[in-house]
């Protein structure tokens, strides 16, 4: 049977077991649409905007495990969907993201809606692919999920001639496994490498377990936790690892890094034996790097080996999938006895008891840690929290006890706000019996509010929590610390009506302005099972995030609440971001 | 070693502006296997920069193998192609010259030679360096392309 290049793709991406597209019609990809429009298999969320297509797609990817695809046209459509592209990249989050483009003869022509989106996201792509002929249709999409899926996951473009969707052959035969001689991803750490660890493990009498997000996307929480209860060891994770280990578990510091725990940052600093597993050192996690963990020997467990030596040398390298590397580990750890490390605890317990979360209440006014700490309450702590970028996802991390992995889906890598409504929605069509909350702030949401629509046409129901405080919060606390209280462009005055604005677009809107009526608020929306509800709440407009590691400075010189409201900071720290 | 296809080029040279690395030069053709790029790279840097490089560039998909040649006993050559500016005063200087450097002059005009000169970029320097810089029209040098001595590179 003949069938046309747009059928073939939608064949191909049926073979691939998609449920869901995420996408924006267009003039390059009609023929496209035209054959999603006949068939039933794979549904198609229209989006209002193409950002919101590919972060829909990313909290898609992030809930359910498996390859989030959006498809958009041409020109503007592809140049819309580059942020959420970039985002997916830092993130490592397995992507297929489809491009129309002009007809080929038209390349290069500055044809209308044209761009060469193929070096436009050379440098937030894992990988791309401009497709010159029907014939590499279904086995250039059989690459792409292979390469967004596998090894260090990550987004794929595919970019394809609207002449290339229209022209027909005979129906080819779906490529079953996928061999590239240039790809070739490593699963299992070399032997002697994990003997070199493992002596380093038993011999460690101050050691500390660092996890980061490759335990989430390497499905690896349950070894990882294996691996952590059988050594006793102390454990804490960064801002995408939460989740992979229990929060609530007593070997748990809390997260480390600029916003993490006095102790997981002590702990860090004071260590003799640093084991990463699936994370990559970044300077959210460093903090200055020529004072981190000073007296360590680091074993680094990575997927990508770029990711070691990058930016902190590792003694033990382990290249490999964070699953199978913790598995040799463990058997090789197993019936071995390790050092006394009695000691260390009772120095952790002690970093623990300056209780680094505390807060002040203040009558009156309602704090937002109060509000992720009720949150958390009502929900029992078992829904699924995207957020979007600025203190309220600090603080959604540090109050929200993240006690299983693919529960907290933020833009940790390339902060983009915007992220949060639009990943709710696909984190709700991926798991859609669990309860889905937006935790986001007034400047954040309203990057993203057109997906409101969205989220009523397809029943998407979430709930967002906004923490409305007036001031794009984290600038406005990077302002007072390091810029003398000089508040430049941070407030943002005529804000709308959030509780109409959402009854505007079919849904609840609830404002809370006292701190009574907090919890009664978010058991309401809760209850809403079917309605997404806009919780619009007022806190405190000068609260801070603590505690902080200011620019420039090491993890053992950390601003606690209540004891050092006013950072400072260096010529080289002001440099940083 | 990298598939010869179209983009891949372009991929590993995005990959140094992206991340800071400089190039001192590339060259890039077709190998026996029409399917496969061999792309010679000369770049700078410390012991770490250098594994970053060969790292990031092992992880572009189009990437079949990454050496470090100078980890590696090898050859590098490299080709210069010069327009020299010659008359009768200077023209039996620029053939001792020329002689002295294994030359070859590929052209001859009224008052110019088109000179060719293989090796390595220390001897296409000097070669350079010995001329008189005025006299020198036109400089095309190829950058340099090398491979591992032993038999499997």
């Amino acid at each position: 049977m003949k069938l046309n290049g747009a059928q073939i793709l939608v064949q191909s991406l049926k073979n691939e077991g998609v449920d869901y597209i995420f996408g924006y019609p267009g003039g390059a990809v009609l023929h496209i649409y035209d054959a999603l429009d006949a068939q039933d298999d794979i549904k198609h969320i229209l989006v209002r905007h193409e950002q919101g297509a590919t972060h829909a797609a990313d909290g898609y990817a992030r809930t359910s495990g498996k390859t989030g695809v959006v498809l958009v046209t041409s020109g503007p459509g592809i140049t819309n969907a580059v942020t959420g592209i970039a985002t997916a990249h830092m993130d490592s989050i397995p992507m297929v993201v489809i491009s129309g483009q002009v007809p080929s003869a038209l390349i290069g022509n500055d044809a209308f809606q044209e761009v060469d989106a193929v070096g436009i996201t050379r440098s937030c792509v894992k990988h791309n692919f401009l497709i010159k002929d029907i014939n590499q249709i279904s086995s250039t999409i059989k690459k792409a999920f292979h390469i967004a899926s596998t090894g260090r996951p990550g987004p794929v473009l595919i970019d394809i001639p609207k002449d290339i969707t229209i022209a027909q052959i005979d129906e080819p035969a779906y490529a079953d496994v996928t061999d590239m001689r240039s790809y070739q991803p490593v699963v299992d750490a070399e032997p002697e490498q994990i003997t070199k660890a493992a002596e380093l493990i038993l011999s460690a009498k101050q050691p500390i377990i660092y996890a980061g997000g490759g335990c989430v996307i390497g499905n690896a929480d349950q070894e990882l936790r294996e691996f952590t209860r059988e050594l006793n060891f102390p454990i804490t994770q960064t801002l995408m690892g939460l989740g992979a280990y229990p929060a609530k578990d007593e070997l748990f510091l809390g997260m480390l890094g600029m916003h993490g725990t006095y102790e997981a940052n002590m702990s860090m600093h004071d260590s003799d034996c640093v084991i990463a597993v699936g994370a990559r050192f970044d300077d959210r996690i460093t903090a200055n790097i020529s004072k981190f963990c000073p007296t360590a020997k680091i074993i680094h467990i990575d997927i990508d080996p770029s990711s070691i030596g990058k930016n902190v040398a590792a003694d033990v390298p382990l290249v490999g999938e964070v699953k199978s590397v913790l598995k040799d580990l463990i058997q090789a750890l197993k019936g071995k006895k390790t050092a006394d490390i009695s000691a260390w605890w009772l120095q952790i317990n002690e970093w623990r008891s300056v209780d680094s979360l505390a807060y002040q209440t203040k009558e009156g006014v309602i704090k937002p840690q109060t509000v992720i700490e009720t949150l958390y309450e009502v929900t029992k702590g078992e829904a699924i929290v995207t957020s979007d970028v600025g203190q309220h996802q600090m603080w959604a991390a540090q109050y929200y006890h993240f006690n299983k992995p693919r529960r907290w889906i933020n833009s940790g890598g390339l902060g983009t706000m915007g992220f949060g409504l639009p990943a709710a929605m696909g984190a709700k069509l991926a798991d859609p019996g669990r309860d889905v909350a937006c935790v986001t702030g007034e400047g954040s949401i309203q990057m993203m509010l057109q997906e409101l629509s969205t989220m009523l046409q397809y029943n998407t129901p979430v709930k967002i929590i906004n923490l409305n405080n007036g001031y794009l919060g984290m600038v406005r606390q990077w302002q007072e610390f390091f810029y003398e209280k000089r508040y430049a462009m941070s407030y943002m005055d005529a804000l709308p009506d959030f509780v109409k604005l959402a009854e505007s677009y079919g849904h609840i809107g609830i404002k809370v302005e006292k701190e009574e009526d907090l919890k009664p608020a978010l058991i309401e929306a809760f209850k809403q099972k079917d309605r997404t509800v806009f919780l619009d709440i007022m806190t405190d407009p000068s609260e801070n995030v603590f505690p902080m590691i200011p620019a420039g400075a090491g993890h053992n010189e950390m601003l606690l609440a209540g004891r050092d409201e006013m950072a400072s900071t260096n010529d080289e720290g002001l440099n940083l971001v | 070693m990298l598939e010869n296809e179209a983009g891949a080029l372009s991929r590993v040279s995005g990959l140094f502006s992206a991340r800071g690395f400089n190039i001192e030069s590339l060259t890039v053709a077709t190998t026996n296997d029409k399917t496969l790029s061999r792309m010679t790279i000369v770049s700078v840097g410390d012991d770490g920069v250098i594994e970053q490089i060969v790292k990031q560039l092992d992880k572009l998909i189009d990437v079949v193998k990454v050496t470090d040649l100078t980890a590696t006993e090898h050859v590098e050559r490299e080709l210069l192609l010069v327009k020299i500016d010659v008359n009768p005063n200077t023209q039996a200087n620029i053939d001792r010259k020329i002689d002295q450097f294994s030359g070859k002059i590929i052209n001859v005009s009224e008052d110019t030679y088109l000179v060719e000169i293989a090796g390595q970029s220390k001897k296409i320097n000097d070669f350079l360096d010995s001329l008189d810089a005025s006299k020198i029209l036109e400089v095309s040098r190829t950058g340099v392309t090398g491979v591992c001595q032993r038999r499997e590179g």
